[in-house]
Parts: structure tokens; C-alpha cells; sequence
């Protein structure tokens, strides 16, 4: 593993493709706490507005981060995560929704990089300015 | 929404002892392959003293917050129109299973943006030993009429 000093700006440090389907939202639901029927009954979620059921957007942003702590492996940490969320990801009840993760060298300085993710679904981008700020672990 | 929330701070949520499978169970919802995540000996190996939470696991403490904020009675906040606008996560240290985390919600700011509101709400985890772990940020929009 090579240290973070060594990372140029503009390289690509991972890309990932992820399916998500229902399964993958009520899991998440499960797992998170978080029951809001707009993730997982359609007519709920035509009821407020929504094309149909969306995915969390903190799924989004957990999965998103994921090819970035895959790459870090155990010599490193994420101390900060942000993103806004600027876009939905509908969910098909047959097809689900495939998200592609491009995650590229923003910033290097002496303690650690920051990581720019991009995070797109049908051809548009669904997270804005979403950075993971990493440094080599001290534990 | 009420702009007398802003700087409001909010009673420290009850200790949520956070479990070796429910850090496993977020993993494999977050599509994890980390074994920090699921492998208390890889942990160990890394220097850590049980499994390691994915870096947007403090949600599940944070959200504990959000629901005192949602729930005050002077807030006015409708929770059918609640959109997350964004979010960010800023630690000083993973979470790790076995640890007691506490969280205390300040209200940093309200705004209005035309029809529609705009908190900001802060949440200050920290373990039982009172040390900073992490804090949440959400900025939730409270949709108007158009």
C-alpha cells in the first residue's frame, strides 16, 4: 500500500457499480431505523409528490463511500463525510436502480486527502459536493 | 418552522450501546466488504478493539436527535414535508461495537428560503467516558406551499 502523500490530484483512486433494488431499501431500512414508507410503498410515495419509491439518501451516501474504504483498507480512516443530496434515485420494483461511484484525488496535503465522489444514476449526478476526508490511521 | 429554535440545545439522548450485529447488519445494508466491519479479528489486527461501524453508521445515533427536534411541540415542523438537503459527518475517532454513545442536539441555524424552511441541526456524539466521537450535521428542508 502506498501512502496518501503519493496521491496526485485528479487520480482515480476507485469505481464501483452498485444495484440497488427493494430488497436493498427495506434491508437498509431495517438496519438504519429509518421507516419512512417513501422508501419502500409505491402509493405512499406517489401520494407525496414522488414518480414513485426513492431510495434513502443515506443509503446512497453509505454506499457511495464504500469503493473509497475499500481502496484505504485498514491504513486509514475517514474523519469527515458530507454530501448534499441533489437528486433522487427511483427505485423499479422489477429493475431496481444501478448507481455508478467514481471516486477521484481532490486534495493532498501533509495529513491525509480528500476524496471527491461522483455519484451518478441514469445518466445524472444525485450527490453534490460529496468529499471523504481521509488520513492514515493512528490506532 | 419556529425561528426561536435557532441555538436551541436539546437534553442528551439515553446511551445507545452499539452491537457487534447491528454494526454487521448496517455493513451489509451500506454493501460493505470491509472486514473491519464484520471481523472482530481483523479489527484487533488494525488496532481496534471490536468490529468498526461504515463512516455513516452515526445516523442511527444521530437520528435519535432529529426525533426530539421533530417531536418539540413549539418546533412546527411537519414531518411529511421534511426533505434531507444534506449531510456530514466529522470524527474524531470510528465507532466501534461496544461503545456507549451519547448524543446532544444543538440547532445551529433556521433559515427561510421563499415558501420553504431550512434547519440546521448539529449532534455531538460522544462515548462513555464523555470523549468526543463524532458529530452528525443535517440540514433538513421543511417544503411551503409553492
Amino acid at each position: 500500500m502506498t501512502e496518501l502523500a503519493t496521491l496526485t490530484v485528479g487520480d482515480v483512486v476507485a469505481e464501483a457499480t452498485y444495484h440497488l433494488t427493494r430488497d436493498s431499501l427495506v434491508r437498509y431500512a431495517g438496519a438504519s431505523g429509518d421507516f419512512n414508507p417513501i422508501h419502500y410503498r409505491d402509493a405512499f410515495a406517489l401520494g407525496v409528490g414522488l414518480d414513485g419509491v426513492i431510495a434513502h439518501g443515506m443509503l446512497t451516501m453509505g454506499v457511495a463511500v464504500q469503493p473509497v474504504v475499500e481502496w484505504l483498507g485498514p491504513r486509514g480512516v475517514v474523519v469527515d463525510y458530507q454530501s448534499k443530496f441533489t437528486r433522487p434515485i427511483l427505485v423499479d420494483a422489477d429493475h431496481g436502480a444501478t448507481i455508478t461511484v467514481t471516486a477521484k484525488v481532490g486534495l493532498v496535503d501533509d495529513d491525509g486527502a480528500r476524496i471527491d465522489l461522483t455519484v451518478t444514476f441514469d445518466g445524472a449526478t444525485v450527490l453534490g459536493k460529496a468529499q471523504v476526508r481521509v488520513v492514515l490511521a493512528t490506532a | 418552522m419556529n425561528p426561536e429554535l435557532q441555538g436551541r440545545e436539546f437534553p442528551p439522548t439515553e446511551p445507545y450501546l452499539v452491537g457487534r450485529e447491528k454494526v454487521r447488519e448496517f455493513a451489509s445494508a451500506v454493501f460493505s466488504t470491509s472486514p473491519l466491519n464484520f471481523d472482530p479479528a481483523a479489527a484487533a489486527e488494525a488496532g481496534y478493539p471490536d468490529v468498526v461501524a461504515p463512516p455513516t453508521f452515526a445516523v442511527v445515533v444521530q437520528e435519535r436527535t432529529l426525533a426530539q427536534l421533530l417531536a418539540a411541540p413549539d418546533a412546527g415542523i411537519d414531518f411529511s414535508r421534511v426533505v434531507h438537503g444534506d449531510q456530514r459527518f466529522t470524527y474524531t475517532r470510528p465507532i466501534v461495537a461496544g461503545d456507549e454513545l451519547t448524543a446532544r442536539l444543538t440547532v445551529s441555524s433556521v433559515k427561510t428560503l421563499g415558501p420553504h424552511s431550512m434547519v440546521t441541526a448539529e449532534s455531538a456524539i460522544t462515548d462513555a467516558s464523555g470523549q468526543h466521537v463524532v458529530t452528525a450535521i443535517s440540514t433538513l428542508v421543511v417544503r411551503g406551499d409553492e
